[in-house]
């Protein structure tokens, strides 16, 4: 009996914190922001509730092409981070000695020891007018004023893909490191040319991981938001941007509200839809063993 | 001259050096078509290398290894006709049964009518005709087991090489198994390679056994030869239980001698090695322990007769295991020999009682020590 109590007790002690995290840090705020982006100001400091922040989001073009142009540059992103992260990860788990690994694994971390800020900082260094990749092409005359590389979508994908590759590495790393090296063998020594293997032997299997890393990678590159201002500049035109500006500059609570819903509501519909296309399920990102 | 190869596997002084250690040397066999032929060696001995550079995973630092007269150097391991069931036969859990086994297929580019055919047939000879739709963690331990050979069968290769993949099975399913694998192998008539550190599956399912010791061969012969007949001390070691005592020759001719133990005891001996066995030199003399007669010290009259070779002491300990039950005899001069006795539940031999150990100087195989030639 006693003992069924402390094992009570402790369940409670251990899941307190993370019940207060997310009744308090998580549904809290939605809640409030669901019931604020439903209030409209009817005149001041009166408000009723009705849709109006939102009809508003469907009736300005410039809000939805903006969150459609968030969502596909984030699985542009997505993309390119899966496509650049799984070479690395494989290489990490697969091909690396057991000392190097722990080594290249720090390696990816490092960047993360870094503030944001800066991290974007060095990527304006490098891209703007007077920058170094600009200075080294005027120096090798391949160019005969200096180019701006920054301030375009280009600068903010190859940003943001730097900034969330991480993301995608740590766990293709962790399932395909769970991947049995006589697997891929098997695959070769039954027929299979490295294509075939890659294809229907190692993919299938990374696929939990890959499933967890593009979820992580997309919902972080659609919600940033000082990647995409900084090298994107006044032209990124983020959502996240359009979030701010209510908030912030327009002190329009309510819209703010509502388009964070929106922008909550848009990611995980895309995330849904990826995983009905592509056949996985939330659950798949365990993996088999 | 283009006649067909009569060996499936032909190894000629096949070696494998890792930087300055060499995990093979020199090892060189050919195998007949359709026999079973295990190699058999203590971990580390490098018969999984050996396999290795068979499959095509490591090209071998010299020598030549011939697949149907061929030689498969330089040949991708894809393209060699040579399978593998691997230690933890790497089935591909994301694939049912039915993927599993038509990967290969896939793989070669055959019709998905000649997959299904294929498949439903190879299942039916493995009899498993209903677990195509399974998952791969369904299955029992011994029906992975037959999946993972009918996932290489299935592609009609030259060889099947098996890296010991009953080493997780239990010891139940495992000696099911031996004989489930022989009777695979006959019923599907392919060589089968088999690697493995346990003697019983080795002799109870090979053809032929090669011995394999620091990355040589020490000896490949049928298991009855190796067991009888070795002809290295390390052979008569491995193979089979033993018991050995160390001396030196007092007496020799060609077919045996004397032989005067560490213990300053006697014992005759026949030579087993290749070479005659010089006088003084150091010997060791392995004797198996069926070999050995116990006989109640009491039962006097009769043990005089029976072999050249007798020691006496007192039953120390009875190792029961039903026929293979054992006693542990401590002799006179300190020293423990092991004896197999037949338990028949009345009269039986008990802790302490004195018995005479005797034996035959046909079953004393010796061997001069190594490195003292």
């Amino acid at each position: 009996m006693q003992n069924k109590d402390i094992k009570r007790l402790s369940l409670i002690l251990l899941f307190a914190p993370f019940a207060l995290w997310i009744i308090l840090l998580i549904m809290l705020p939605h809640i409030g922001m669901v019931i604020l982006s439903l209030k409209e100001k009817v005149a001041p400091r009166v408000y009723q509730y009705s849709f109006a922040n939102y009809l508003e989001f469907i009736n300005e073009p410039i809000y939805w092409n903006t969150l459609l142009r968030t969502g596909s540059m984030s699985l542009l992103v997505t993309a390119l981070a899966l496509l650049i992260g799984f070479p690395i990860a494989y290489y990490i788990a697969k091909i690396a000695g057991p000392r190097s690994r722990g080594g290249l694994f720090l390696l990816c971390l490092i960047p993360l020891w870094v503030s944001d800020l800066i991290r974007a900082f060095g990527w304006i260094l490098l891209l703007r007018e007077t920058g170094v990749i600009s200075n080294f092409l005027l120096w090798t005359g391949l160019v005969g004023a200096p180019v701006e590389f920054l301030y375009n979508d280009v600068a903010v994908i190859i940003g943001l893909t730097y900034t969330v590759i991480l993301f995608m590495i740590v766990p293709l790393v962790s399932t395909l490191d769970g991947m049995d090296n006589s697997m891929i063998e098997a695959g070769y020594n039954l027929g299979g040319n490295g294509f075939t293997v890659l294809r229907r032997i190692i993919v299938p299997y990374a696929m939990p991981g890959i499933v967890a890393g593009c979820i992580v990678t997309f919902m972080l590159t659609a919600g940033s938001y000082l990647t995409p201002i900084l090298l994107g500049g006044k032209n990124s035109s983020w959502f996240t941007e359009q979030i701010y500006n209510q908030f912030i500059t327009r002190f329009n609570w309510e819209g703010g509200a509502a388009f964070g819903m929106l922008l909550l509501l848009f990611t995980s519909l895309v995330i849904w839809l990826g995983l009905k296309l592509s056949g996985q399920t939330l659950a798949n990102t365990e993996a088999k063993s | 001259m283009t006649d067909q190869s009569p060996y499936d596997l032909e190894a000629l002084g096949v070696s494998k050096n890792f930087g300055s250690f060499s995990a093979v040397k020199e090892v060189s066999f050919d195998i007949p078509s359709g026999s079973f032929f295990s190699i058999l060696g203590p971990s580390g001995c490098g018969k999984t290398t050996l396999m290795r550079m068979i499959a095509g995973f490591e090209e071998p630092s010299g020598g030549d290894i011939r697949i149907k007269g061929k030689s498969v150097l330089g040949t991708p391991p894809n393209r060699r006709n040579v399978k593998m069931v691997f230690q933890h036969l790497a089935l591909f859990p994301m694939m049912n049964v039915y993927e599993n086994i038509a990967y290969g297929l896939r793989c070669n580019g055959a019709s998905s009518a000649e997959i299904k055919r294929k498949v439903h047939d190879v299942l039916e000879r493995i009899a498993l005709p209903d677990v195509a739709e399974r998952e791969i963690h369904q299955l029992s331990g011994g029906q992975k087991q037959r999946i993972a050979i009918a996932r290489c069968m299935v592609l009609d290769p030259d060889v099947l090489l098996l890296d010991e993949p009953l080493g997780a099975l239990d010891l139940k399913l495992r000696e099911a198994m031996k004989i489930e694998l022989k009777l695979l192998q006959h019923q599907f008539n392919t060589t089968f390679v088999y690697i493995t550190h346990d003697q019983s599956e080795a002799l109870v399912m090979s053809d032929n056994v090669a011995i394999m010791n620091q990355g040589e061969f020490e000896q490949i012969g049928t298991p009855q030869e190796l067991y009888h007949h070795p002809k290295t001390a390390f052979v008569a070691g491995f193979v089979g239980d033993s018991n050995r005592w160390s001396g030196v020759v007092k007496a020799s001719d060609s077919t045996g001698g004397r032989v005067e133990t560490e213990q300053g005891l006697p014992m005759s001996f026949s030579s087993a090695g290749e070479a005659a066995i010089q006088e003084g030199s150091k010997v060791n003399i392995f004797v198996r322990p069926e070999f050995i007669k116990t006989v109640r010290a009491n039962d006097a009259g009769q043990q005089a007769d029976i072999g050249d070779n007798r020691r006496d002491g007192s039953v120390d300990s009875l190792l029961f295991n039903g026929a293979n039950s054992r006693i542990l005899v401590r002799t006179g001069s300190g020293e423990l020999v092991e004896a197999d006795v037949t338990l028949t539940g009345d009269n039986d031999l008990k802790p302490g009682e004195d018995v005479h150990l005797v034996w035959s100087a046909k079953q004393a195989m010796c061997f001069a020590e190594q490195g003292n030639a």
